[in-house]
């Protein structure tokens, strides 16, 4: 009956699936589309599941974008956030997690500061974990979403040659995109200052530049990272960049270098974007950017996750 | 592992298409015209019905009727006891529905949940005039209120048995043929 659905109980990470695991939930993730085209953008399918949205760490668009595909599956969502919840308060992640199970959800969307956190709970609770961010590690929707833009505009992801310029080393956005991609038979140049890539960058499966103009050469994708302003020079964290002046003179995506990608190249950004730092206005408001069509994709690829999830959970 | 075994051929290629032809006819009169008409097709064969019936319509109208195709997956009441998951497809309906006479077509109507799950799911795209339901065979067997205005084939059947409809565009044959269980 189903034809090589992908079926899981949890989502952890894009190192755990397989490609044609991949592309079953981008196919999904197409008939989800058309809800959103809908007088009723809502349909039953997870009527009477709870789901938790648990962010240990603060995030306005992903928890949003979860909430809101939640909502149209008609499941019903509840937010944890840092501030409102008892890790603050010193609870051990143990009991956090057995207070949370306690409330039997059906579905646990987690974003953590450490890595693995989603993996360790997997192992300790009942409920599906889906991985919305740990560290920097894994952010597999959003790789799964970012994927899903892409071959709406090439029709395939095989073949393509993908360029990421930023924070190699600090990204989760990286880690899971460059795993997914090059799953799906796509090649990958990774660019950013030395300070910001990680020493065995290779390992990732993604040539490395540390000219942004040697990564752009012929992509047909470009994906700017969004530089982490706050985490630059604050206490306990290393000074990674001179200023944002100088990023933006090395590395940042003007109409001129976007020239040295291919012609039909489209401009991919995770946001909230820096303007002036890692993309020009320009860039971003202009005809290649599909930085707005993410965002309206999360959503679809995130009720197909959240669909394929409830058949296991 | 039970195995199906043909039983008996119930309607061939020739047979289907008069059937087809006949109920097109009835939608027709039943509406005195094809004026906001719009035949919806139920994926997977509910859409070969749905659009032999329009062509059929057309030629003898000189006017095309609406088609739409409506994937009901997500409206099921039996996703939480099936695993996998089945695979969901794309809902296509040509404008709004509101003020439409809406003919659902279905191949085979047994239980009548895929048609309360059709409902459903239509009524999430706006309000209808009217709904009617044309299916290719009744085989009986309802769980709910429900019934078909136009019907290719009466079939009286038991439990055990299966009625497989296959068309040219999903099958490569066209043909209904009732099997059953040993």
């Amino acid at each position: 009956m189903a034809e090589g659905h992908w079926s899981a109980k949890h989502l952890l990470g894009i190192a755990e699936l397989e490609a044609n695991d991949i592309t079953s939930i981008l196919d999904t993730a197409e008939s989800f589309r058309e809800v959103a085209s809908r007088p009723i953008k809502k349909v039953p399918t997870l009527r009477g599941k709870t789901v938790l949205n648990v962010f240990f760490e603060s995030s306005t668009r992903t928890r949003s974008s979860f909430e809101i595909a939640e909502k149209r599956m008609s499941a019903d969502a509840i937010n944890f956030s840092t501030s409102t919840s008892s890790l603050s308060k010193g609870e051990s992640m143990l009991d956090t997690a057995r207070n949370l199970e306690a409330m039997a959800p059906d579905v646990l969307v987690i974003r953590h500061p450490h890595p693995r956190v989603p993996h360790q709970l997997a192992g300790l609770i009942d409920s599906s974990i889906v991985n919305a961010g740990d560290g920097a590690h894994e952010h597999p929707t959003q790789a799964l979403l970012d994927a899903f833009t892409i071959r709406r505009h090439k029709g395939t992801l095989e073949g393509l040659r993908v360029a990421i310029v930023g924070d190699i080393e600090h990204s989760r956005v990286v880690r899971s995109n460059v795993l997914l991609l090059r799953k799906m038979g796509a090649s990958v140049v990774v660019a950013g200052p030395r300070t910001m890539m990680p020493r065995h960058a290779e390992a990732l499966g993604a040539e490395v530049a540390y000219r942004v103009e040697d990564a752009l050469e012929g992509a047909d994708v470009v994906m700017m990272l969004r530089i982490q302003l706050e985490r630059q020079g604050n206490s306990g964290s290393q000074l990674l960049l001179p200023s944002t002046d100088e990023y933006f003179h090395l590395f940042g995506l003007s109409a001129e270098r976007l020239a040295l990608a291919k012609d039909d190249a489209i401009v991919l950004h995770p946001g909230p974007m820096n303007r002036g730092v890692e993309i020009t206005s320009e860039v971003a408001d202009g005809a290649r950017s599909v930085i707005l069509e993410q965002v309206a994709n999360g959503l679809a690829v995130r009720m197909a996750v959240l669909y394929l999830l409830a058949g296991v959970a | 592992m039970t195995e199906l075994v043909t039983k008996s051929t119930l309607l061939d290629q020739a047979q289907i298409a008069r059937v087809m032809r006949r109920m097109a006819g009835e939608v027709v009169e039943r509406n005195n015209g094809i004026d906001k008409l719009m035949l919806i097709g139920i994926r997977t064969r509910g859409v070969p019905l749905a659009d032999a019936m329009v062509r059929e319509i057309e030629r003898v109208e000189g006017a095309r009727p609406l088609e739409g195709i409506l994937d009901i997956t997500l409206y099921r009441d039996d996703l939480s006891t099936i695993a996998p998951q089945p695979v969901v497809k794309e809902s296509k309906l040509p404008e709004p529905i509101d003020g439409c006479t809406v003919v659902l077509c279905d191949d085979v109507l047994y239980t009548g949940r895929t048609i309360r799950a059709a409902m459903d799911a239509l009524m999430d795209y706006g309000r209808p005039k009217t709904v009617q339901l044309a299916v290719l065979v009744d085989r009986g067997h309802r769980e709910l209120p429900i019934h078909a205005d136009f019907v290719g084939e009466k079939v009286r059947t038991s439990d055990s048995e299966v009625i497989k409809v296959s068309f040219m565009d999903t099958d490569g044959v066209e043909e209904v043929k009732l099997l059953d269980r040993v």
